[in-house]
This record gives C-alpha cells, sequence and structure tokens, in this order.
C-alpha cells in the first residue's frame, strides 16, 4: 500500500483472544504498531508471547478479536493467508532453517518461489544480506554445519530478505553471544532505519531497552502495561510490572 | 487486577509462573459479533465444500454407471460377474477360505514385524565389528526384494517340503513363512528409512542423555521413525494381505481356491468378485485405524496451528 495511509498502525490487534483447549492464552490484547516502531514484547515464560506472534502471523487462528494489517482485517476467513503472511517476515524462538537447503537456497527460497524474483537478483540480495552479518563464506554450507548463532543469523536474513512489511522475531538474541547480540542490534537498528516495522518477544531486559520504541509487558495473556523503554522499565505504572522486572534484575 | 489472585504466595522464580491462572478471568469469555460470524462463515464455507464433494461425486457415479450399464455386452457380464444366487451360494465357502487367509496374515505379520525389525536394527549398526552381519542382512534385503512372491512361494511351499527332513505341515505353514521372507526385506527397508529420516540432533540428545545406542534406537529413533513410515508399512500391509491370497497355489484351501473351486463348479465368476469384496472389507478396518492413529499422533504432538 501507498504512503497515504501510513497514518493507519501496521498492525492493529484488537481484543484477541486465543485458548488451547482449557488454557486461555491470549486475553483480549490490544496493540498498535506503527511503522518504523520497533515493538518488543516482555513477559515470564509461558505469558503468550510466541502465542501472540503466531497470531498476528495466521499460524494460530484467534478465537475472537480482530488483526488488522495496513487496515486490512487478516482475521477474516476470506483474506487469503498465503499472500498475507508472505507480507510477513518471522524469525522463530526454534531457528527452522530447512535443514535440506544450504543458506543460500534458505535464503533465496521465498523470494524466488513466492515473490517470483529472479534467481541471480535472489541471490544478489541473499549474499549482499549474508556478508553483511558475516557470513558471507557460509553460502554452501547446510544450517546443521553451522553454529547455533550463526543459524540464527541466517534464519533473521531468511525472514528480512523479502522487505516485509512487518517483522516477527521471537527470540532472536536467545542464542547468541553478547557481541553478537550487539551486531543483532545493529543489524535491527539498520532495518527500523530502512523503513521496517517489528515486534519482538525477548527475555534481555538491555536488549529491549536498547532496541525498542514500545515496550509492551505480557502476564497470563494480559497486556498488562505498555510504553516507551523509559518509562516501563525505570519507572512503571502497574504493580504487576514491578514485580515482574524485579524478579528479572534479582536473577540477572 | 490483582483482587482475584490467591492468597499471597512466596515468591517464585519467574519461569515457575507460566502454568498459573491469575488476573483477568475472572468471567468466562463471552465470543463477540465479529467471531460469531467468522465461526459462520467458516461453517458454511465447510458446509458447501461438503455439498460440492458430494454432488460431484453422486455425479461421476451416475456418468459412469450409464456408461457401463448401457455397453452392449453388459447383460452377459452381470449375469456371469454379479451373480446374486451365485453370490450368496459362493459365500460360505469363501467366508471359511478367508479364515484361512486371516490366520496366515496375522502370523505372517508378528513374523514380519519381528524379523524386519530385527534387519533394520543391524543394518543401522555403525560399528565395523558388525561388518559380516550388516552384509548378510543387505545380501538378504537385496535378494528377497527382488524376487518375485509367487516364485518364493513354489520354492518354499514345494523345494523344502522335498527335502524330506521336516514333517509334513499343512500348506499354509510354509505360505505364511515365504510370506515372511519376502515382506520382512521390504519392510525392513522402509522401517531404516523411517529411521534415517529421524534428524540426528535427536540421537546426539538422546546419547548426551546417556542412552546407549540400543536405547536411543529403541526408545527415541524408533518410535519417531515408525511415525514417519506408517503410511508405507500401511501399505505394505495392505499389499501382503494380498498376497496372502497367493498360498492358493500351494494347494491351500484360502478364499481365493475356494472361490476357484466354486467358479470351477458354475461356469459363473461372481464368486471371484465376492472373494474380492471380501480382501477390500478385510483391509478397511486396518487402513481406518492406522489413519486415526496418525491424526491423533500429530494432533497431540505438533503444534495447534492453521498450516
Ligand atoms: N500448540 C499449543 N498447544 C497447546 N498449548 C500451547 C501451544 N502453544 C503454546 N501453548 C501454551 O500457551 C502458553 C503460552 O505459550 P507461549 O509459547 O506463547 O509462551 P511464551 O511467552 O512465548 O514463553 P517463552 O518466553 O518461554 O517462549 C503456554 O502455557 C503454552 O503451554
Ligand atoms: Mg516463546
Amino acid at each position: 500500500m501507498s504512503d497515504t495511509d501510513s497514518g493507519a498502525p501496521v498492525l492493529s490487534m484488537r481484543g484477541v483472544y486465543k485458548a488451547f483447549g482449557e488454557n486461555t492464552v491470549l486475553r483480549g490484547v490490544d496493540l498498535d504498531v506503527h511503522r518504523h516502531q520497533v515493538v518488543v514484547l516482555i513477559g515470564a515464560s509461558g505469558s503468550g508471547k510466541s502465542t501472540l506472534l503466531k497470531t498476528v502471523n495466521l499460524l494460530e487462528q484467534i478465537d475472537d478479536g480482530q488483526i488488522f494489517l495496513r487496515g486490512q482485517d487478516i482475521s477474516d476467513p476470506r483474506v487469503d493467508v498465503d499472500a498475507t503472511r508472505a507480507r510477513i517476515g518471522v524469525v522463530f524462538q526454534q531457528f527452522n532453517l530447512f535443514p535440506h537447503l544450504t543458506v543460500l537456497d534458505n535464503v533465496t527460497l521465498a523470494n524466488r518461489r513466492v515473490h517470483g524474483m529472479p534467481k541471480d537478483e535472489a541471490e544478489r540480495i541473499a549474499v549482499e544480506l549474508l556478508g553483511r552479518i558475516g557470513l558471507a563464506d557460509k553460502l554452501r554450507s547446510y544450517p546443521d554445519r553451522l553454529s547455533g548463532g550463526q543459524q540464527q543469523r541466517v534464519a533473521i536474513v531468511r525472514a528480512i530478505a523479502s522487505s516485509p512489511e512487518l517483522l516477527l522475531l521471537d527470540e532472536i538474541t536467545s542464542a547468541l553471544d553478547p557481541q553478537l547480540v550487539g551486531e543483532v542490534l545493529d543489524l535491527v537498528a539498520g532495518l527500523k532505519s530502512t523503513g521496517s516495522t517489528m515486534v519482538m518477544a525477548t527475555h534481555e531486559m538491555s536488549f529491549a531497552r536498547r532496541a525498542a520504541d514500545l515496550v509492551v509487558f505480557l502476564k497470563n495473556g494480559v497486556l498488562v502495561e505498555q510504553g516507551p523503554p523509559e518509562q516501563v522499565f525505570d519507572d512503571p505504572e502497574h504493580p504487576e510490572t514491578r514485580e515482574f522486572l524485579a524478579r528479572v534484575h534479582a536473577v540477572g | 487486577m490483582t483482587s482475584t489472585s490467591p492468597a499471597p504466595t512466596p515468591p517464585t522464580d519467574v519461569s515457575a509462573e507460566s502454568g498459573r491462572v491469575s488476573t483477568a478471568d475472572a468471567a468466562p469469555h463471552q465470543p463477540s459479533q465479529v467471531a460469531l460470524d467468522r465461526a459462520r462463515f467458516r461453517k458454511k464455507q465447510s458446509a458447501r465444500s461438503v455439498l460440492i464433494a458430494l454432488v460431484s461425486t453422486v455425479v461421476v457415479a451416475v456418468i459412469v454407471w450409464i456408461a457401463i450399464v448401457n455397453t452392449p455386452g453388459w447383460a452377459l457380464v452381470q449375469q456371469s460377474f454379479f451373480d446374486p444366487k451365485t453370490a450368496w451360494e459362493a459365500l460360505p465357502s469363501v467366508l471359511l477360505g478367508l479364515w484361512t487367509n486371516i490366520q496366515v496374515l496375522f502370523f505372517a505379520s508378528i513374523g514380519v514385524a519381528i524379523v524386519a525389525t530385527l534387519l533394520a536394527t543391524v543394518r543401522s549398526l555403525r560399528s565395523p565389528v558388525w561388518f559380516p552381519l550388516r552384509f548378510l542382512t543387505t545380501a538378504y534385503t537385496d535378494l528377497f526384494r527382488g524376487l518375485p512372491v509367487l516364485i518364493v512361494l513354489y520354492l518354499v511351499g514345494f523345494g523344502i517340503p522335498a527335502l524330506g527332513v521336516f514333517p509334513r505341515v499343512p500348506a499354509q505353514v510354509w505360505g505364511t513363512i515365504a510370506l515372511v521372507l519376502c515382506y520382512s526385506a521390504y519392510v525392513a527397508e522402509v522401517l531404516r528409512a523411517g529411521m534415517e529420516a529421524v534428524h540426528p540432533s535427536q540421537r546426539y540428545a538422546a546419547r548426551s542423555l546417556g542412552l546407549t545406542h540400543g536405547q536411543t534406537l529403541r526408545l527415541v529413533v524408533f518410535p519417531q521413525g515408525i511415525r514417519k513410515v506408517t503410511p508405507a508399512l500401511m501399505n505394505d500391509f495392505v499389499s501382503m494381505q494380498k498376497d496372502v491370497g497367493l498360498i492358493s497355489v500351494l494347494g491351500a484351501v484360502d478364499a481365493v481356491r475356494a472361490a476357484q473351486i466354486n467358479v470351477a463348479e458354475t461356469y459363473n465368476f461372481t464368486a471371484y468378485v465376492v472373494a474380492g469384496l471380501l480382501f477390500v472389507l478385510l483391509s478397511w478396518p486396518m487402513i481406518r485405524l492406522t489413519d486415526w492413529y496418525t491424526a491423533r499422533a500429530q494432533r497431540r504432538e505438533q503444534t495447534g496451528g492453521a498450516v
């Protein structure tokens, strides 16, 4: 869509409910993500961060509420799910690289097969991106031959190769050493400056603080508090947020 | 919001509170209009696809039926292949024969399961010590996958008794042995393929927990591998079920042989059709059972999800 409607949020969730059987995981989540914004989801393990990201990508069907991508209701059963997913890039918590494809083929797959890009152009983009994160020498390797952090970076590149309108990142720094965390942070900042919009879940509060425009605290599927990082981390309004942060600090 | 949470609990670590339900679950959630609309649409959609499937099936069936009934020889074919009276008279003897098939199938399945598992396990052994054994099993599977079942049946069913060292046993016993020989070669290969399809990281994970090679195979690799190849195994099972009918060449009175006798008496082929239908009926419960089982395993193990 054009820039004329850039006033509408890229992603907008309204009263989203999701239950797995008896277990209600999301309870009426309302969230707006604007263009060029980096939204970071924090919350205890099992609070529903991954589930929230999966519902946005239509990998999980929601039970109630609506999800809008650039104003279009993508939770409507009439929308073309594949086309919608093609507009969204995802890096899963488990990287989910395709083990039977080389790094290069993993990265170029969607561009060639979904977006109909010629092979050499797709490869040019892939080589460029992989070079930027220091994996230019691993183009022909298979994922299982890479370290965890390397796989993580390939997964990120695979998600951004098609310049998606929205990027969903689930704990992308969990397998990385501190130096690489910094590099991924730079990558995220670079993506942001080129116009990407991102929602990411993380347990790393320092990463959240540095990367986020908006921090969202989730507890048992309820969006308890949201605001800029300074506010949520330094001066949380909600007692539950304070309690969570205190525990995190006590451990870390 | 905290007012609904239970009495003060001692502080736990962050990861421990995942399962606990607190905050906003006071009242059960009432679905909104949007959700109801969506549910209605999905229901309508699935009702429509069921309807389309139904209509197209009926249309195709009617066309095929009309085409067949209008062929010049239909009256004759109907009389000599689909005669209800002959079918009814042939049924008892064919059913009795089918009981022989079922017995053979039962013992052959058990035999195949055991032998094939052993073969697959031996072929998966890595250590050089096992080379001779591995070589033998490879030769075995190569040989018996290549040999036509009928030839194995003749060789085993007529050749071995002719040696004169074994006591006389009914023909179906030799038939069972021949089937086990052939099918364990196929099934062993299927099992091996399944075990190799299990991601190597699973072996690492199991071995790093201290499981032995055998335990790793038995507790981790085999259960996952067998899921991957259940359809292929099923295929082999149904195929074996049909090949059980071949034991009639050894003189065993099974369903096929019983039908053959009936055909010879009545000059009418209906008994073959009866036997064929009974074989189909025989395979049907097993097919449904596997479908149900694999679907259940999938539901339990894989993330829910819309894809
Ligand atoms: N496919 C599924 N089937 C049933 N329950 C599920 C499924 N996926 C997630 N859940 C449940 O939903 C809840 C939230 O899970 P989710 O993965 O969203 O947590 P999370 O916030 O991402 O946790 P973490 O920080 O550990 O990744 C958990 O209680 C989990 O058991
Ligand atoms: Mg998660």
